[in-house]
């Protein structure tokens, strides 16, 4: 099997969230980005959180539909986690330019834009789901997230029938789309 | 159109449950009512959202559990920072000039040595003698001063004149103890020991009755720092019925222990404390009180004698005005307190591995 054969199903498997192709990947390319943090003033949790963040980067991209990587994933891996750091660095003012050798780099600037602007919703949207509280929460993840149907819902949660769960579901939503856009186009 | 069937319809809508006939009628709905349309874009926008949020979250939990199982079993590992490239660049360079600038040192100082040696007049030979042997005696009497410092460091150490404290954990990496103040009273010697059993010399800085709170600052040659502290101190305040843990030596060896919150104020309505229901025995005083994300949020000191398992905490906010007040009387004493927690996240078994380093037995002589 080629390495870019091998590379593309792995992205394929990361894609869908598997457990297996996070391991191999992890595997191939910690000690790399360990490296780059640590011999640039960072400290083993950043190693980590940088590294964690540059992977979120490289799941997004795999999910999307417009995906296509044409370099390997280890200079990918890099390119991000280095382009992260620097702007980490930046953001607290230790700023220094990490050594290394620019040309096994590939451009990620766009991608590492996107990923800051998910990244602001995803934030956005824990905050609001953290402020409405229960039972509103599990309702409105069991119905969005976990697709269950109004007859299970309302069973599960002890409502008298589904239009009483319905009815509750509508007010969560409402406070919860009120709470998320209310920050989100504060930001916009 | 009532908001909730607007919403009921396009959900269906959108998860494709609606008939051909139903979808046309929606559809042109959607084309002549532009409030309606703007709602379903809105909607849609915000469920995609929202699942993508869901994704992401199990994403992260996959990250974490990975990390820490390759971290157990030793694939990833801490690694130190390599050194500084210039300096290695510059050695590599420059390795040739040095040693043939090092060789004429050598070779001059070798030979003005040797001139001055045989132009010098000879030194009385005596004189040189009796320098030597008073070197001789000091050294005699150094080394017995060794001996006796020896005597007195075992005279301190045996447990028998040792009176059992409690526990105390680092606030400051460089050796600032937390603990409480009714464990090191009325003390003319204390002692620490880490949970790999090594004792070390420390001395009160700081002593608060008021708050029952006491700071030792270990003062012996062979503690060796931490880099940083697992764990950081919550400034707000606690929430009833969070799950808090404790470490600490009621016994000659580190326990673990498991509660929650069950009162936001100690004894008596106490506002300074609050009460922790958690089993906990004489020598767990000076504990630390740490919520599921591995930050303070109090200190043990008491316990009610009149119930089981009630216990009272120093909270955290109390702890770090406390500080403050120490560091604004005495400039000397730089404590840095950690904000932030960097075992956040973790599973319990790793959070304490980590927090066990930082938890010492105070041994008090009176």
């Amino acid at each position: 099997m080629s390495k870019y054969y091998k590379e593309a199903e792995l992205l394929k498997s990361l894609a869908k969230n598997e457990k297996s192709a996070i391991d191999a990947i992890y595997r191939d390319n910690y000690k790399l980005i360990q490296q780059l943090i640590i011999n640039n003033n960072g400290t083993e949790d950043d190693a980590r959180d940088i590294f964690q963040e540059t992977l979120i980067v490289l799941y997004q991209k795999a999910k999307s539909d417009s995906f296509e990587l044409n370099c390997q994933i280890k200079t990918y891996v890099y390119s991000v986690a280095r382009r992260l750091w620097l702007k980490r660095l930046q953001s607290n003012r230790r700023f220094e330019t990490p050594v290394d050798n620019i040309e096994e780099m590939v451009q990620v600037e766009e991608d590492v834009e996107v990923h800051e602007k998910l990244d602001r919703q995803y934030g956005i949207m824990r905050s609001a789901l953290g402020k409405i509280g229960e039972p509103c929460k599990s309702l409105l993840e069991a119905f969005y997230i976990h697709n269950k149907n109004m007859q299970d819902i309302s069973s599960f949660f002890g409502y008298t029938n589904s239009d009483n769960a319905k009815n509750q579901k509508y007010k969560c939503l409402m406070r919860l789309k009120k709470l998320f856009f209310a920050q989100y186009k504060n930001g916009n | 159109m009532d908001q909730i069937l607007l919403l009921d319809a396009a959900e269906r809508y959108l998860r494709g449950e609606m008939n051909d006939q139903e979808r046309a009628s929606f559809e042109d709905l959607r084309k002549t009512n532009p409030d309606v349309d703007q709602f379903v874009v809105e909607h849609h926008f915000f469920t995609e959202e929202l699942n993508r949020y869901a994704t992401v979250k199990r994403f992260k939990a996959n990250l974490y559990d990975v990390h820490h199982t390759l971290k157990e079993t030793g694939d990833i590992s801490d690694i130190k920072p390599a050194e500084k490239g210039r300096i290695v660049q510059f050695w590599k360079k420059y390795r040739r000039t040095v040693a043939v600038a090092a060789s004429i040192a050598g070779v001059t100082a070798l030979l003005i040595s040797g001139l001055t040696l045989f132009f010098s007049p000879k030194a009385p030979i005596r004189d040189i003698e009796e320098l030597r042997r008073k070197v001789n005696k000091l050294e005699v009497r150094t080394n017995s001063q060794d001996v006796q410092l020896n005597d007195v460091k075992k005279k301190i150490d045996p447990n028998a004149s040792v009176t059992f404290g409690g526990t105390s954990f680092l606030v400051d990496p460089k050796g600032y103890l937390l603990t409480s103040a009714h464990v090191v009273a009325n003390a003319s010697q204390v002692f620490v020991q880490n949970v790999k059993g090594q004792d070390y010399r420390a001395m009160i800085v700081y002593a608060d009755k008021k708050r029952d709170l006491a700071i030792l600052k270990i003062d012996d040659a062979d503690f060796r720092p931490l880099s940083s502290l697992p764990y950081g101190f919550k400034k707000s305040s606690t929430d009833l019925s969070e799950p808090v843990f404790t470490l600490g030596f009621p016994k000659d060896e580190i326990v673990y222990g498991e509660g929650y919150l069950s009162a936001l104020t100690g004894m008596k309505g106490d506002t300074m404390s609050s009460q922790i229901t958690i089993s906990a025995n004489p020598g767990n005083s000076g504990g630390p009180v740490l919520n599921r994300n591995g930050e303070v949020i109090g200190i043990l000191n008491a316990r009610q004698t009149t119930a089981e398992d009630v216990v009272f905490a120093i909270k955290s906010k109390h702890i770090l005005k406390s500080i403050q007040e120490l560091k604004d009387a005495d400039t000397a004493v730089n404590i840095k307190v950690p904000a932030t927690s960097s075992i956040r996240g973790m599973e319990r078994v790793q959070q304490v591995k980590k927090i066990e380093d930082c938890v010492y037995m105070v041994k008090v002589v009176l």
